[in-house]
């Protein structure tokens, strides 16, 4: 069951994802990536992240993804654009290659005793209160600095879009 | 029977589809979105290294990760709307003033 749920979520993240960066409208690539912001948040429920599953769904394909879209229907662009700039596809083709070649020794790497997840979970993993608990007592410190960088990029988002109103 | 490197290997699968969308799209909202999909690949590893490991400090990660996240697509969506008001453009390609 575990099984086919992981291989259902997963093919639907890449399919999406592969959508996304194939899509020729900015607006199709926003609702693909809302999808694969969905699929992963599946896969998190899978790996009992109960709290950071719920948080992607509202984060991501609730907040962030809303923003994507104001920006791209305020600004209501022509279309005019392939999917790869032509002289330079030689170039980012073997960056991508390069990088990929790279990634597979890391998993090579990783294979800690092939890692079979524990198929029990310990009680209370991943639930709000745990987390929570974690975050007001030995991440204290960086949660505070997490708020203050949001209300950093909050006044910083509103003074670059407001400097050019006269 | 899902191992920790089912997980790992989407999560690179997913990373490099994002890279390859930064390289590949010149409109600058697309690159951003594939940003997201790169960030979203980091906090997959992390949370099932964190399952693997039965510790919950990746959940935390994770956490701090969203928050730069949002507080990233809120200034660069910020910037992007600064550049189409001066440019008329999001094209990555016309945006070359530092290129003389």
């Amino acid at each position: 069951m575990e099984t086919m749920l992981f291989y259902l979520f997963a093919g639907v993240a890449v399919i999406l994802s592969l959508a996304m960066i194939a899509a020729k409208k900015p607006v199709t690539s926003a609702v693909c990536l809302v999808g694969v912001m969905f699929a992963l948040a599946a896969l998190f429920a899978l790996l009992h992240a109960h709290l950071i599953a719920a948080l992607q769904i509202l984060v991501y394909a609730g907040a962030i993804m809303v923003l994507f879209m104001f920006v791209i229907m305020l600004l209501n662009l022509r279309e005019k654009e392939g999917l790869a700039a032509r002289h330079q596809i030689v170039a980012q083709a073997a960056g991508v290659a390069l990088l990929g070649a790279l990634l597979i020794p890391f998993m090579t790497l990783a294979t800690l005793e092939k890692g079979p997840l524990s198929a029990i979970a310990p009680e209370r993993f991943g639930t709000t209160a745990a987390v929570g608990e974690l975050l007001y007592t030995e991440y204290l410190l960086p949660f505070e600095i997490a708020s203050a960088l949001l209300l950093a990029a909050l006044v910083g988002a509103v003074a670059l879009v407001k400097i050019r109103m006269r | 029977m899902i191992t920790l490197n089912h997980y790992l290997v989407l999560a690179a699968i997913l990373f490099v589809v994002g890279v390859t969308g930064v390289l590949t799209r010149r409109n600058l909202i697309v690159v951003m979105m594939s940003i997201e999909l790169m960030l979203n690949a980091v906090n997959l590893t992390f949370i099932a290294f964190a399952r693997y490991f039965n510790d919950m400090t990746g959940h935390v990660f994770v956490f701090m990760v969203m928050a730069v996240a949002a507080a990233e697509a809120a200034v660069g969506l910020a910037v992007i709307l600064a550049l189409f008001r001066n440019r008329e453009t999001v094209d990555a390609d016309e945006v070359r003033v530092m290129k003389g």
